[in-house]
């Protein structure tokens, strides 16, 4: 029944010497919400940006519904993209700016106001048509360039960070409107971030970057249980990573692996079918419904340990400073490839 | 002060210091005062010697030149702008205004391609290249480069000669022969004059519009083209729209300049007077200061409707 909405059958991007996107291969299928996750300068925009045509791949090929899309130029790709700073039009009216993708296809002016109202009001501005782009919030920017991009019924949307300029509760909202939009419209969306917490939340399933190439791609509940690199470890949530001896003393491999932090609990000796270590308490940080405790182990390598608020006794708990011994089941660890795998 | 003191502050050392610090405080106290420092020489400039002379102007515009005694008193009377109603003064004030309709027309078209490369294309040493190239004429004094076109524009000069070369004499004496256009050599008509028009305030039209190209974010261009414009079309929905105020700065330059000039007129091109050798004449040769005055205030009034015309045009606001 699905079909493939977007495919990338190993596709790079060179800029003189730099490889932004090197050798990329990935498939989002129809009505998905994708998610392209990395740190700034891993790739994921150009991903993107090769996606919506304003770059040209150096190699490979990129399939829009099942087309070869390379080699052609924005303005012939069924896709849609919602631009970081927006991209609104300054000397145009909201009205005129949603209506934009209508208007250059020639469509009747009446016609073509009373479609942007429409979309307008599915991003809840109805009425804002007439104000120009610089009179609206942030916010409401956003959401003008939402309806813009959605008004030529793109089978593909393509975001690319549009919440990174919003404060914390304005994201949290958004983020939540533009999953329960996606549902209803139906269409595939691509989007990219460099927020794991946003990636997670919304998305069916997280693409992770990592120069210029991808790490992972995975649910984000499998992406967070089962992480495969050190670097998605790392990136995606917080994890202990250890290797090296500490990882062949506790397991007899040097192959690295990662325990999250809320798997991991202060113990009081060796328990048999746990992994246990001894360290010295150095941190304690309260988080409100969590604490963070930092256990230093042989000399440099840091555990971490998220405890919830409330649940153990406080008078109990360790005190910074104390020799404490902290464990895990072994079914937390998961065995990572190692870096540069 | 007690060199013991542990808190003695640094800066209240030297005498100084303290009084450079006092007049900053009361400075960044009376923000009005301050203000007032800052303007009050560039407003008696413009006040005092640039607008006050132009009333000056303005009133003499009123003042009765007599034919008899050729002397100027200051009795009230409108027979000055009467007088450029007249038939000969009319074609003056109509020859000038066509000429820089014309100049600014074709600086725009010739303009927009290179400031358009210049801002959206050219990096690095090109784009050195270009500026140098652009501003480089306006280092030569002006009347240099008028003479120079006029060897340049005459019969048995390059521009001839390359014409004869490449076959095309019978063309260029066909458009010699238009009425309005023509004249008995290049150098000797209406054309001439508005390619050396066009040459020497063509950088003044370049400028502007390149700025205002640069100041239009990239990304609205991709915007458009990524809800399908074609490139025609963002083009003209888009980059000239905002691009249009730099158009209408750079065309107050070639308008205005090409309207107040008169020694090109002078040197290139039909007899036949301009505004600007109208006003040298009845100021420097008769001494007509009256008459002078009014027609100077006939390209004030014109850049001054072209001014309130372009503000209608949105054309300031829309950046």
């Amino acid at each position: 029944m699905s079909s493939t909405a977007v495919e990338l059958r190993n596709v790079s991007r060179y800029y003189g010497g730099v490889r932004a996107v090197d050798g990329v291969s990935l498939s989002i299928q129809d009505g998905e919400f994708f998610s392209m996750l990395g740190p700034s300068g891993s790739g994921k925009t150009t991903c993107l940006r090769l996606i919506a045509g304003f770059e040209q791949p150096t190699a490979g090929s990129i399939l829009l519904h099942g087309q070869e899309a390379a080699g052609l130029p924005p303005y012939e790709r069924d896709v849609n993209t919602v631009f970081q700073d927006y991209a609104l039009f300054p000397h145009m009216s909201v009205l005129d700016n949603v209506a934009y993708g209508r208007m250059v296809k020639g469509v009747a002016k009446a016609a073509r106001h009373r479609e942007a109202e429409e979309a307008l009001e599915l991003v809840a501005l109805g009425g804002f048509g007439a104000r120009r782009p610089g009179q609206l919030s942030g916010g409401q920017r956003q959401r003008v360039a939402l309806a813009r991009a959605l008004i030529n019924k793109p089978r593909v949307l393509l975001l690319d960070e549009p919440l990174g300029a919003l404060d914390l509760k304005l994201r949290e909202q958004m983020q939540a409107e533009l999953k329960s939009l996606q549902r209803r419209l139906g269409i595939t969306f691509v989007y990219v971030t460099h927020d794991q917490g946003e990636a997670l939340s919304m998305s069916d399933r997280v693409a992770v970057f990592n120069l210029g190439r991808i790490e992972q791609v995975e649910t984000p509940r499998n992406l967070y249980a089962r992480p495969r690199t050190v670097f998605v470890a790392g990136f995606v949530g917080t994890a202990n990573v250890v290797k090296g001896d500490l990882a062949r003393r506790l397991t007899g491999s040097e192959q690295p692996f990662s325990v999250r932090p809320e798997h991991v609990r202060f113990a009081q000796g060796a328990e048999g079918n746990r992994v246990s270590v001894e360290g010295r308490l150095v941190e304690v940080q309260y988080h409100g419904a969590t604490s963070r405790y930092e256990v230093q182990v042989e000399g440099h390598h840091v555990l971490t340990l998220s405890l919830l608020n409330g649940e153990a006794d406080e008078a109990a708990l360790p005190r910074r400073g104390d020799t404490v011994r902290v464990a895990w089941a072994r079914e937390a660890m998961v065995r990572l490839e190692p870096e540069g795998g | 002060m007690g060199t013991s003191s542990p808190m003695a502050l640094p800066a209240s050392g030297q005498p100084r210091n303290r009084l450079s610090r006092l007049v900053a405080n009361v400075l960044y106290r009376h923000g009005t005062l301050y203000l007032l420092l800052l303007l009050t020489p560039p407003l008696l400039w413009f006040g005092v010697v640039y607008l006050g002379s132009l009333l000056s102007l303005l009133v003499q515009s009123f003042y009765t030149f007599d034919d008899f005694t050729m002397g100027v008193t200051p009795d009230f009377t409108w027979a000055n702008y009467a007088a450029l109603l007249d038939a000969a003064n009319h074609d003056i004030v109509l020859r000038t205004l066509g000429m820089a309709g014309a100049v600014t027309v074709a600086s725009a078209l010739l303009g927009f391609p290179v400031a358009y490369y210049m801002a959206r294309y050219a990096t690095g040493w090109r784009k050195g290249f270009f500026y140098i190239a652009v501003m480089l004429p306006m280092w030569a004094s002006y009347i240099v480069k008028a003479y120079s076109w006029t060897v340049l524009l005459s019969k048995g000069g390059i521009v001839y000669w390359l014409v004869e070369r490449v076959y095309l004499m019978p063309a260029l004496e066909w458009v010699l022969s238009l009425p309005g256009v023509g004249g008995s050599s290049l150098s000797t008509s209406n054309l001439g004059r508005f390619l050396v028009f066009t040459y020497v305030w063509l950088p003044f039209m370049i400028l502007p519009i390149q700025a205002a190209i640069e100041r239009v974010p990239g990304n609205l261009l991709q915007a458009a083209a990524d809800l399908g414009a074609r490139p025609a079309q963002s083009f003209r929905t888009v980059l000239l729209p905002l691009a249009f105020p730099g158009v209408v700065a750079g065309s107050i330059f070639t308008f205005s300049l090409t309207l107040g000039d008169y020694i090109i007129p002078q040197l290139v091109g039909p007899p036949g007077l301009f505004i600007g050798n109208m006003v040298y004449t009845m100021q420097g040769s008769i001494g007509n200061m009256p008459m002078a005055a009014s027609f100077t205030v006939v390209p004030i009034v014109i850049v001054g409707l072209y001014l309130t015309v372009a503000r209608r045009l949105g054309a300031f606001d829309a950046l």
